[in-house]
């Protein structure tokens, strides 16, 4: 899939979901042993054209994720492509023990993708929003973790995880219209942080939506003389050690933000690596704080758990004053 | 393949050296026991498939044309494991390696296709999902094997076994055929003591299924309706009504032996048991 000016503002302007679907009815062609299963849930993932013009490589299965999770893997056992998706909270906790003996233990190779994950679905409760899955996904061994951060990084990730060699989780953020982080191709490398803004005083480490929100933020930073690089680590594991190597040697403060539980999602991940080394500057965490405490309109979740770029901006500087 | 009769004598003879390897297995296992009940219940019906009914080739486990087989209800693999011996794909040796550290064959199946273990089963309720996948992944490729998946009653528990029960018709699969070994008993008690399932046969029929219900130890039986009730376009469910720890006296319908260390004068009453038969056999 190529980014360019046209191809991110159409994206943008669907969202990631619908995107995702868009792109796989791009790259089903030639794919002879691809087949995707929805949960009922083909409109979501912007997956109707596709079912509709190739349904010999689409099969429903209904809304059953447990059974579906195990037909995608049995599917797989047999060297099918497996893509299936879902709400993020129903294809990744409603089967999360099938994720973990079919994909983990045996590791049958399957794609699957969590719509609508973080808080976007907040005005439909917390039942449809996901704010565990970075954590839940990424303590099963044998599973790549991939949460793109705009559009065009969906349709990167998503056929980069076509042609892996073990199952990817890829979780989907944000809204429509979804801001571009990207407006022209680039390198996507599962596993390869981009560093997407240099700074010497701090490093924001990204993920998601909250990508764009913190190059917002850096901007706001600068208008205060502080100098903030940001980094988008669209893969949460394998976790780019190196890039957080680097950004611990340059800064003086790591921010990591997310639309997910600050419990076990990146910025645990982040501090996996940084506690093994020797002087790494401290760490703001910023995201949900283990809680379901609002419900609402997306930019009131955001709002309220300090999700902002005006926000995070705010926060940084309170946390450098304090030091 | 041969007559009926000549392939039901050969099973049952198949049956009785498994149900002998069987009673050398749970001796190894020692303290660390075995899930005897669970396997001597469905010996009759792994020993039809993997002996008369299923395209399969044992020197060569991993044939592309093979029948699949998915033991769901995985803790019964003393039943799978001794029926792969038969046909040659596992050795006497790994058999009697159960259970020990670094041995292929655990309490519950690991997946290792060079060895004919098609998945890891054991955790309940996953097997016939992947057995729609297996099926749908045949019928869509146009490969005309078929897939033979082994569940328990109390196996049915697991609301996830309803999820594919109802998914398969839908799907038309007549390459999937699920056998219930209907013994009755799961860990703690009877099914109904514990979670009754009541009508098993008429539950099947109802997601729409074809469905038969059989002595799951009359080999005779078995082998008819394997080999003459499957439909083209709707899955086959075989209701077998068995008897847990079916073959020896002691064992059976004794839920102690769900789960039981063997000990030597047992395993000496119980090849008595087996011995005439047995020695006819060889």
């Amino acid at each position: 899939m190529i980014i360019d000016k046209r191809t991110a503002t159409g994206w943008s302007r669907i969202g990631s979901r619908a995107t995702f679907g868009v792109a796989l009815l791009d790259m089903a062609e030639g794919r002879d042993d691809l087949i995707v299963l929805a949960a009922d849930t083909s409109t979501s993932a912007g997956l109707d054209r596709f079912r509709k013009t190739i349904p010999e490589k689409y099969l429903e299965i209904g809304i059953s994720e447990q059974n579906g999770l195990g037909v995608a893997a049995g599917l797989a056992s047999e060297g099918m492509n497996v893509v299936c998706t879902t709400f993020a909270p129903f294809q990744t906790m409603r089967c999360c023990e099938q994720i973990k003996v079919n994909l983990g233990y045996m590791q049958h190779k399957v794609t699957f993708v969590g719509l609508a994950s973080g808080v976007v679905l907040g005005t439909l409760g917390y039942t449809h929003c996901c704010i565990e899955d970075l954590a839940i996904m990424r303590a099963i061994p044998n599973i790549t973790v991939i949460s793109p951060a705009d559009c065009g990084e969906t349709a990167k990730a998503t056929e980069a995880a076509l042609d892996h060699n073990q199952s990817v989780y890829i979780r989907l953020t944000g809204g429509s219209p979804n801001p571009p982080v990207y407006t022209e191709d680039y390198d996507f490398e599962i596993g390869k942080a981009v560093t997407l803004r240099d700074g010497n005083d701090v490093t924001i480490i990204a993920t998601g939506t909250m990508v764009h929100a913190s190059l917002k933020a850096a901007d706001l930073l600068a208008e205060n003389v502080i100098d903030a690089g940001v980094i988008n680590i669209h893969t949460i594991k394998p976790i780019d050690r190196a890039a957080i190597e680097a950004a611990c040697a340059s800064s003086k403060l790591i921010v990591t933000v997310e639309e997910h539980n600050t419990v076990g999602g990146l910025g645990s991940a982040v501090a996996e690596v940084k506690t093994e080394l020797s002087n790494a500057p401290p760490q703001l965490m910023l995201g949900i704080t283990d809680s379901y405490a609002k419900s609402g309109e997306y930019k009131d979740i955001l709002e309220y758990y300090g999700l902002t770029p005006e926000h995070i901006a705010t926060r940084i500087k309170d946390r450098l004053k304090s030091d | 393949m041969n007559d009926q009769k000549t392939e039901v004598a050969h099973v049952t003879q198949m049956a009785k050296k498994m149900r002998r390897n069987i009673l050398d297995m749970a001796l190894e296992a020692g303290g660390s026991s075995s899930h005897f009940g669970g396997a001597l219940s469905i010996v009759d019906i792994t020993a039809t498939l993997f002996g008369s009914v299923m395209k399969y080739d044992g020197a060569n486990p991993e044939w592309d044309g093979r029948d699949r087989f998915i033991l769901s209800k995985g803790h019964g693999c003393l039943g799978y494991y001794t029926a792969l011996h038969e046909v040659g794909a596992l050795s006497r040796d790994e058999l009697l390696s159960f259970e020990k550290t670094g041995s292929p064959l655990l309490g519950h199946p690991i997946i290792n296709r060079p060895k004919g273990i098609e998945f890891s089963t054991g955790s309940l309720g996953m097997g016939l999902a992947l057995g729609i996948g297996v099926a749908v992944a045949g019928q869509r490729r146009r490969k005309d094997y078929s897939v033979y998946v082994i569940l328990g009653d109390g196996e049915l528990n697991e609301g996830s076994n309803w999820e594919a029960i109802m998914a398969a018709p839908n799907m038309k699969l007549g390459n999937l055929v699920a056998i219930l070994d209907r013994n009755r008993l799961q860990q703690t008690g009877s099914n109904e003591e514990i979670m009754s399932i009541g009508d098993a046969a008429a539950k099947f029929k109802s997601f729409g299924w074809h469905t038969v219900e059989i002595d799951g130890h009359d080999i005779s039986e078995i082998h008819r309706v394997l080999t003459s009730e499957r439909q083209s376009d709707q899955p086959l469910a075989i209701v077998a009504n068995t008897i847990k720890g079916k073959g020896f006296s002691f064992s059976e319908n004794d839920n102690d032996w769900h789960h039981k260390v063997l000990s030597k004068s047992q395993y000496v009453s119980a090849l008595k048991e087996l011995g005439e038969s047995l020695e006819a056999a060889q």
